[in-house]
């Protein structure tokens, strides 16, 4: 079941410059894995070595923050689309 | 109502029954409505708490001049205050936020630091961050590391929502600094642990473009410190185009409030279609005011979401 995974601008380097790939996966973990084994240059920035997201990286399914539903072990269906963004400061500050 | 100065008026906000608008018949919606604050947003309750406690820490002399970043309503709000006690402020605030913000920080007198549009609140943090490097004199209070900006919901806001509400389930607020929900949150589940609080947040949109490595991410230093990460239970990103047609659905009701409002009642709906049954409490942070220069109310809808993309508006 392919989804479309979607990129920030700063990690695009390591996917030859492309905003959105397409990866095979039944969770958040699954996709992002399958994603970093074409991209390898991925790996270092999105995961930690004990395979934990990057504390400054948030990951989304369809909007909402997989850190809030299962973590890594979210699951996802063909048609959903899984958002990778660094965090910045918002808000009505 | 009686009281000695104006800082007498902030919080005790009233909160009104928006059910009419929830998609499941089976849950209330319920807003607090922070626009009623003398500063007109609910960060004069945060903006009093960061002054008072830099008075009670001995670190404020009087005439000595504040610094904050803020995309508007905590320098409201610090102006607002700062006027009242006698002391100078500056605010970093980005470039493109709403001429109205810009407008009301002059009320009271303050300075604003303009920093870069495209980097959002997150470049206003950046700059105020460097500012207080190069000015020791001047005293940064920080709400985003300040533990007495969410000490002032745990005090105030939090204990409002119960006191008025006790059969509440849910709390749906934005993230922005998190002090609202780390507050209110934190006191909502102390008193009952299965009450759940919602988050929203915008699009990252520009701001993101201006990293240059992952490590210069931001996440407020009170969310790590105060366990924020345990104590969410869903955070949702809600683009400006919900966020204006439910502001837009606020106003059918009579309710007059800002595009954050809109959000977090896009959220709230969101969060009564997967419950059964429940109590939506709704943080509304301000009033439309400040929105009316960008035209939310009327006209079409992706113009006016055009629009609410090129600013910083929750």
């Amino acid at each position: 079941m392919p989804v479309e995974v979607r990129l920030p601008t700063l990690l695009r380097p390591a996917t030859g410059g492309r905003a959105k790939v397409s990866a095979d996966g039944a969770t958040v973990g699954e996709v992002l894995r399958s994603v970093i084994s074409e991209h390898p240059a991925l790996g270092a920035q999105v995961m930690t070595e004990d395979g934990e997201l990057h504390h400054f990286l948030n990951v989304y399914v369809n909007d909402e923050d997989v850190r809030y539903l299962e973590r890594l072990d979210t699951r996802v269906a063909s048609n959903d689309v899984v958002s990778i963004l660094p965090a910045v400061a918002g808000g009505a500050t | 109502m009686l009281v000695q100065d104006v800082l007498g008026l902030i919080g005790n906000t009233p909160m009104v029954d928006v059910s009419a608008l929830s998609p499941n018949p089976g849950v209330r919606i319920v807003v607090k409505l922070e626009g009623v604050n003398p500063g007109g947003s609910v960060k004069d309750r945060v903006a009093r708490y960061l002054v008072e406690d830099a008075e009670d820490r001995g670190v404020l002399t009087p005439g000595a001049t504040l610094l904050e970043p803020s995309s508007g309503n905590t320098g409201i709000g610090l102006a607002l205050v700062s006027r009242v006690k006698g002391y100078h402020l500056k605010v970093v605030l980005p470039e493109n936020v709403s001429p109205e913000r810009r407008q009301l920080i002059e009320v009271w007198g303050a300075e604003i630091i303009s920093s870069p549009g495209a980097e959002g609140s997150n470049g206003a943090v950046r700059l105020a961050r460097q500012l207080a490097v190069s000015h020791p004199e001047w005293v940064f209070l920080y709400q985003y590391g300040n533990p007495a900006n969410p000490r002032a919901h745990y005090e105030t806001t939090g204990p409002e929502i119960w006191r008025d509400l006790p059969e509440v389930t849910h709390f749906v607020a934005g993230l922005g600094t998190s002090g609202t929900l780390l507050g209110v949150g934190r006191f909502l589940k102390e008193q009952n642990p299965d009450i759940e609080v919602w988050t929203v947040e915008p699009p990252a949109g520009e701001a993101v473009d201006g990293l240059r490595t992952l490590d210069d991410g931001f996440i407020p230093p009170i969310f790590t410190n105060l366990g924020g990460e345990k104590l969410l239970d869903r955070k949702t990103v809600i683009g400006p185009k919900d966020s204006v047609k439910w502001t837009r659905r606020l106003a059918d009701v009579g309710i007059f409030a800002g595009l954050s409002t809109g959000a977090a009642m896009a959220g709230a709906a969101r969060c009564a279609t997967q419950i059964p049954t429940g109590v939506i409490v709704v943080l509304s942070p301000d009033g439309g005011w400040k929105y009316l220069s960008a035209d939310v109310w009327v006209g079409d809808l992706d113009a006016v979401v055009r629009r609410a993309r090129q600013s910083v508006y929750f």
